[in-house]
């Protein structure tokens, strides 16, 4: 593995209103990994991967794309940036004026600048990428929130980012919604995308993650493989967490 | 009796040219409110803070002052000092639609608050620029939202447009005291100048209704009630 990393965090550091949100984050991200961001709501993972696209802006630090500094100043050198790099949130943030076709061709019509048949065509593919080619009609508010999940990812997919974020992507999703998404990003995985995700999902992160970063209070507080830090006698802080995250869901 | 449907009957020509010129003051002014309330709504959300304040200097005068009071402002006054040479009826739609527009301009600027910030961050994280979201996202989710506030706004102006006839328009207002007052039919001549407004008030409500369906998106509004 002597190949520059895709993505490089570098000495990140967030605070807002007062209060420090990331202190002093650095990680690498090799092609094709799959790296999970674990630990307490308020650590500072959903800031961590809106800084990494800069919809939070860093108050310090350096992100690198293929060992190309991104200066969020730049705001065109920032918009391309920002096309390779796919983002996934909690709450899926559809446009909900549009149908699923639109909602994935929107953004390729107008920041990759395709005709709208070209666009569509596109859209079309990825829309069954992830098992919705029968639902491209559909409008936000017609689909289930497993369904939507589905078409932000395609949205994400259809700009051919290098890396992908995705901030607790079944979060929102009642259970037996969870796992239709949980597929459609192990299918990623298996394709060779880089991803950074935050979750909870601990049979996921066992099986899929090459390397767990638990954060809490803005800090990486352990970095490791999911053997290493979940194995039942590491004593480690991540499968503390993860041991009261289960017993909460059990008792809940 | 007889004789007021006989000036009625008779001043019908003269009463829809009258409509006409309402109609036409109205609909500038709706659009003059438009094109000058959709960028104020715009730049009073997302604009720098001067133009902000800017927008609601404008906003705060034009919902301050009577519309009878800036008739007179703009027409004997402004539009004179500054030797402006307007008829009475493009002075008025032009005044109306300057009100309107710190009117439509609230309007917009609510719906446009109303929307979920989350649409226009994953629009940013997919390389959209501010201005291509705010046209391909905020806009069109916002012009939706505004529809029954810009329906409401029209029957608002409709009924400001009968001002115009202090200024000397001859618009509905002032076509049927003309008659009024040669006729001595006050009554039926005031009840008609009612009838034409509230047969202009319905139909343009209505317009707007039936617009409002077309450009619905499935379960888009209440969505937005809920969230």
């Amino acid at each position: 593995m002597s190949q520059t990393p895709i993505l490089a965090v570098e000495a990140l550091s967030k605070t807002l209103g007062g209060k420090t949100i990331l202190e002093n984050v650095s990680f690498a991200v090799r092609r094709g990994e799959m790296k999970v961001l674990i630990g307490p709501s308020g650590g500072g993972k959903s800031t961590l991967l809106q800084c990494l696209n800069f919809l939070h802006v860093p108050d310090a630090g350096t992100v690198r794309l293929d060992g190309q500094a991104i200066d969020p100043r730049a705001r065109k050198a920032l918009y391309a940036y920002r096309q390779q790099v796919g983002m996934i949130f909690q709450d899926y943030n559809l446009f909900d004026h549009l149908n699923a076709l639109d909602n994935v061709a929107l953004a390729l019509r107008k920041v990759k600048g395709m005709p709208r048949a070209v666009a569509e065509e596109r859209a079309r593919a990825e829309l069954a990428r992830v098992g919705l080619s029968d639902k491209e009609k559909l409008y936000p508010a017609e689909l289930s929130g497993g369904q939507k999940q589905r078409v932000s990812i395609a949205r994400a997919l259809a700009m051919d980012p290098k890396v992908m974020l995705l901030d607790e992507p079944t979060a929102a999703l009642d259970p037996e919604l969870i796992g239709e998404v949980l597929t459609v990003i192990r299918g990623l995985a298996r394709d060779g995308m880089t991803m950074i995700m935050a979750t909870h999902q601990m049979g996921f992160v066992r099986s899929m993650a090459d390397e767990i970063l638990f954060m809490q209070e803005g800090r990486v507080i352990e970095q490791g493989t999911p053997e290493m830090l979940l194995d039942a006698d590491s004593g480690s802080r991540t499968l503390d967490f993860c041991t009261h995250l289960a017993e909460f869901e059990a008792g809940a | 009796m007889q004789q007021a449907f006989e000036v009625l009957i008779g001043a019908i020509p003269y009463l829809l040219g009258g409509t006409g010129l309402t109609v036409a003051a109205v609909v500038g002014g709706m659009l003059i409110g438009l094109a000058l309330g959709l960028p104020m709504a715009v730049a009073e959300v997302y604009g720098p803070a001067p133009l902000r304040w800017l927008v609601r200097l404008y906003v705060w005068f034009f919902r301050g002052v009577p519309i009878l009071v800036l008739l007179f402002l703009f027409y004997f006054g402004l539009f004179q000092a500054l030797g402006w040479n307007v008829d009475a009826l493009t002075a008025a739609t032009i005044v109306l639609g300057m009100a309107s527009g710190a009117y439509q301009s609230q309007i917009f600027r609510g719906s446009i608050e109303s929307l979920s910030k989350g649409q226009f961050r994953a629009a940013s994280a997919l390389g959209f620029t501010d201005r291509q979201a705010i046209v391909s996202i905020v806009l069109p989710q916002a012009a939706r939202l505004s529809l029954p506030g810009w329906s409401n706004e029209y029957s608002i102006l409709l009924k400001d447009s009968a001002l115009a006839f202090v200024l000397g328009a001859t618009e509905i207002m002032a076509r049927t005291q003309f008659v009024a007052t040669r006729t001595y039919q006050h009554l039926a001549l005031s009840l008609a100048a009612c009838g034409i407004y509230f047969v202009l008030t319905w139909a343009g409500v209505r317009a707007l209704r039936m617009l409002e369906r077309r450009v619905a998106v499935p379960g888009f509004g209440q969505q937005e009630a809920r969230a």
